[in-house]
Formats: structure tokens, sequence, C-alpha cells
């Protein structure tokens, strides 16, 4: 018995170790990219590599600034991320109370349909999307980024999930008291699944912040680039300059990563909800 | 009729030959009804229009638009390009969902047994996750620069030879493929930790007492157990894989030394947005989704079988 707990701590030592060093090149790519902010061209280029800036400078920030409206990009990106976080939050949180505790005709159908747009890429959608925007003459503009990308079905499936946990007995208990569809939802269900409201918001701003092939689309004029945009033509402007680069990218991942830090747990529990049920 | 006014007055309502509540009717269709205007603006409309388009030899530079029954598809299925795109994509996908898949299962295994600092060690294998895939790719960039890249610093401080990275035809592909294993691993991990914490410890003590080894553990009891997500995360991994875009847009913006990174979505953005043949595009695109949905068909099949022999 007592060999077998040993053999056991061995072999959890050998799984630790391995697990520290795939850890340690996970993280690396992160820590490089701090580190070479705040170096300069000379160190960028010695050889042999300099790990650690030989001058600590700020420089590099102020050339993001220079080279590119980063702050422009900044603000679009914000902008367009919540605007299109909040319509799918309160979108799904219609549609989620709706299919959950309320029977109408079509429902089941309803959800069949939501549920096969999640298997259509949005490759498919792209061309005949680009045309029906540019039609409406909403290439370049706010509403041209957002409005394609309101993409429910994730979200909506996410909320359901917590909606149906909600006990029975307290919506008849509310019914009782008088309340409609309604006030069920705004006084049962929504302050019931606060926790998991916060976390299907969280979940939507990630995925628009970091959204990619739309956005490229749908603008031309640098005004409207979104910060993923703007960092690609970066890339292509200062194509040596990678202390440059790093500074971008700091200012671009910090944020994400002090979300994430706060909120991972949150952010775990979701996948694994939606993960099993679609 | 008498009968159905009391019904009325009740408040409720027959439909399709089912009694509703009237109020729930209402309000109820009334909340779906966003939903419903979003997901037929963003993915029934253009669902219907692409296909429609595909017949089409719709150019937007000059704007012609004339049917041409299935000439489109005729021409992509004897294009070279085609052909090669989507054959670089299938190898990519291949490569990805194996090593995607086995690393993370490898991974999760080894944090669910109780290794110190677990908490600490699947965040820092979900962190990549959640941050931006551009900024992200700046880094590896300079990862793989040939001359003042670090890797091949790396190479050479070791007595390695250098490598061209993504600037050779013959490992661009791989180095993206690197990039988006380090990227997406840590969520695979996060599915199957949940699924190993959902197997029961009885079942895991009882095929201990039994003197099975860790390795027959494993592929006796958890990888059969684990089954239901192995088929989710191979299903996304088909679609996410095929789909792949962003990653080799900023990484290799012209496709690659000699094509070599050029993908099937990158194949459709070339055809659609920078030669304007929309409808040329709408066929490839469509001819994509046929490949998606059969592989996930067939997976879903196979899966199927699996578990009931497994029963």
């Amino acid at each position: 018995m007592k060999k077998a707990k040993i053999g056991n701590q061995n072999r959890h030592n050998l799984a630790f170790s391995f697990l520290l060093i795939c850890a340690v090149i996970m993280l690396f790519p992160f820590v490089w990219m701090i580190l070479s902010a705040f170096k300069t061209s000379v160190d960028v280029y010695a050889y042999p590599p300099r790990w650690i800036p030989s001058r600590w400078s700020w420089d590099n920030f102020s050339r993001v600034f220079e080279m590119i409206p980063f702050l422009r990009y900044y603000l679009n990106s914000t902008l367009t991320s919540v605007i299109q976080t909040a319509l799918q939050i309160v979108i799904s949180i219609l549609g989620a109370y709706s299919l959950v505790h309320l029977r109408w005709p079509g429902q089941r159908f309803m959800a069949t349909v939501m549920r096969s747009s999640m298997f259509v890429p949005m490759v498919v959608t792209m061309i005949p999307m680009y045309l029906l925007i540019a039609s409406l003459g909403l290439l370049d503009s706010y509403a041209g980024i957002i409005l394609p990308q309101i993409n429910t079905a994730f979200t909506t499936f996410l909320l359901m999930s917590y909606f149906s946990s909600i006990p029975k007995d307290m919506i008849d208990a509310a019914q009782l008291d008088g309340c409609g569809p309604f006030g069920v939802m705004m006084r049962v269900v929504i302050p019931n699944t606060k926790g998991a409201i916060a976390t299907a918001t969280l979940f939507s701003f990630l995925g628009n912040w970091k959204s990619y092939t739309w956005p490229l689309i749908a603008t031309t004029k640098e005004e409207y680039r979104t910060l993923p945009i703007g960092l690609r033509y970066l890339m292509q402007e200062s194509s040596s300059e990678y202390q440059v680069m790093m500074a971008a990218s700091v200012m671009t991942i910090l944020p994400v990563l002090i979300l994430f830090i706060f909120f991972e747990k949150q952010l775990v529990r979701s996948i694994t909800l939606t993960g099993m049920k679609t | 009729m008498n009968e159905n006014s009391s019904i009325a007055r009740k408040g409720r309502i027959r439909l399709f030959g089912r009694v509703y509540k009237t109020n729930e009717v209402i309000v109820g269709i009334l909340f779906i009804l966003p939903t419903l205007a979003f997901l037929i603006f963003t993915f029934i409309i253009p669902v219907v229009d692409v296909i429609r388009l595909s017949f089409t030899n719709f150019n937007m530079s000059t704007g012609v638009m004339k049917n041409i029954g299935t000439d489109n598809y005729k021409y992509l299925l004897n294009s070279e390009d085609f052909w090669h795109s989507m054959w670089n994509t299938v190898k990519y996908s291949f490569l990805k969902l194996t090593l995607d898949t086995g690393l993370a299962l490898f991974l999760a295994v080894q944090l669910d047994k109780n290794v110190r600092l677990k908490r600490f060690l699947r965040s820092t294998f979900f962190a990549p996750v959640v941050v931006p895939m551009v900024a992200s790719s700046l880094i590896w960039i300079w990862f793989y620069d040939p001359t003042v890249g670090p890797f091949n610093q790396i190479l050479q401080f070791f007595g390695l030879p250098a490598s061209k990275w993504l600037y050779h035809e013959s490992t661009a592909l791989i180095s993206i493929l690197l990039f988006s294993l380090w990227k997406g691993v840590g969520y695979n991990i996060i599915l199957f930790l949940s699924g190993m914490q959902n197997i029961s410890d009885s079942y895991v003590e009882a095929a201990r007492l039994d003197g099975a080894s860790e390795w027959q553990l494993f592929w006796k009891i958890k990888f059969p157990l684990l089954r239901p997500i192995t088929s989710f995360v191979i299903m996304m991994g088909i679609i996410n894989s095929f789909k792949v875009f962003a990653e080799i847009n900023v990484m290799t913006p012209d496709g690659g030394p000699l094509g070599s990174t050029k993908l099937i979505v990158s194949y459709i953005y070339e055809l659609a947005f920078s030669n304007g043949r929309m409808g040329r595009a709408s066929a490839c695109a469509l001819l994509l989704f046929v490949v998606i949905f059969v592989l996930t068909q067939i997976q879903s099949l196979v899966n199927a079988k699996k578990s009931i022999d497994v029963e």
C-alpha cells in the first residue's frame, strides 16, 4: 500500500515537471512580448541576442501612436464591441427566456434553426452579407461592422442552460403574486441569473473584441478600422521594427489578460456548459 | 363553440391542436422577434443568397451578372488553384486535429492527477485562448524571423540548423500550425478536464482495486467515458480548422512562399475581394460547407457506432 503511494507521488512529480515545462512554453511569448516592448532597436538586432532590455525605454509606446491612429482604433474596437455585446445580450436574454419559460407554438423549430445556424461558418454567409451591406451603403460605418456580426445563438443557448435551472416553484410563486410573463422575467429570472448574464456578456465581449474577418472586409477607410485590423496594417508598415509591434501588442493584450485573471472561473464554466450542450 | 369561448375567457388559446396560455404566446413571440429578425438577416437571407449567387457569374468590378448554371462548380472542380488550396486545408486540418486533440487530451490527463499548482497550470494553458489573435500572432512573427527571431537563436544555441520558418514553402504551414496549437490547445484542455471531473471516482477506484495500470485505466475507463467530449472536440475541430483564416492572413498575407499557406478560405477571400468574382467565390464557399458537413456527419456516424459497441 505504502509502495503504491510512493509510486503515485513519483508519477505526480513527473507529470508536474512536464506540465511546468509546458507552462513555461505557454507563458514565454507573453514574457517576451512585455520585455521586448521596452527594448531599443539596438537590443533587438544585438548578437548574441539580448533577452532583457539593456535600457528600459517607453519610446516604443509613443512610436505606436505616431505610426498609426492607435487611439482611434482602440475607440472603434471598444465602441463596436460594447454596442454589439449589449445588443447580443439583450436579445439573448429575451430569446432564452421565451424559449425556456414560455410556451408558444413553433419554439422547437425556432431552436433547431438557431442550432443549425451555429454550424454554418461565417465564410458561407460573408459574401452575400458584404453585398447586402454595400447596397445599403453601410460599408465603412459602425452599423456595417456591428449588425452583421450580431450572432445570438451561442449566448442564447448559454443563457438557456442557466435559465432552465431556476426552480419551477419560484416562478409559480411569482405568478401567484400576480406577475405576468414580463414580471417573472424581470423579478425572478434575471435577478437569479446575474452571474450567468455577466459571464455571457464577458464571453461575447471577448469574442467581439478579437473579431477579425468581418471588420477586415467591411472597412476600407482608416478611421473605421478596429484594433485587430489596425495592428495588421501596423505590421505591414513597420515590418522590421519588432519592438514597436510588441508595444502595440502589449497595449492590446494587457486589458484582456487582466479581465481573464479576474474572470477565469466564469469563462471556464461557460465553456464547459456550452461545450457539452451543443 | 361554447367550450371555445370559455377557454378564451380563462386566457387560453388553442393552436395547432394544443392549448397555450394566451399571454405566454403573445409575450413569447414578442420576445423571440429580435432573435428571429437577426437570424433572418444574418443567416437565412445570406444562405439563400449565397446559393443563388453561386449559379451566377456576378463580378463586382464589372457589374456583370448572368445565370450560368453550374459553370462555377465545373470551373472550380477543374481548377488547380482550388485543389491546391483544398489540399493545403486538408493537410492543415488533419495535422491540427490530431495534434491539438492528442496534446489536449494528454495534458488534461496529467492535470487531472492531483498535481501541485493545478489551477495556475490550467490558467497558463488557457490564457492564450482569450488573447486577441492578431496581437499574439505579431509576437510569433518575430519568433519566426530567420535572422533576429529567438527560435533560430535557440536552434543555433543547441547547434541545430536554422530554419526559414514562415519564409520557406516547406515550413510555412507548419509554423502557422505551431502558433495555432499554442493559441488553441487550452480550449480543448478545459473541455477534457471538465469531462474527466464528471467520471465517477467509483469506476476509477474499482479498476485500481482490480490492479489496472494507469495506462489501462486511461484506455479502458476514462477514454470510453470521455467519448461524447472527444466527439464534440473533433466536430468543432473540423469546423474551425477548415474555416481558418485570420492567422493565415496575418502571418502570411500573400499566401506564403509559393502559395504554400493558401488555404481554402484565403482562396475564397481572394476570389471575392481581390478579383471581385462573387459568384465563383460563393460556389467555392458552398463547396467548403459541403466538405465540412460531410466530414462532421461521418464523424458523428462513426461515433454513434462506437458508442453502441461500448454498451
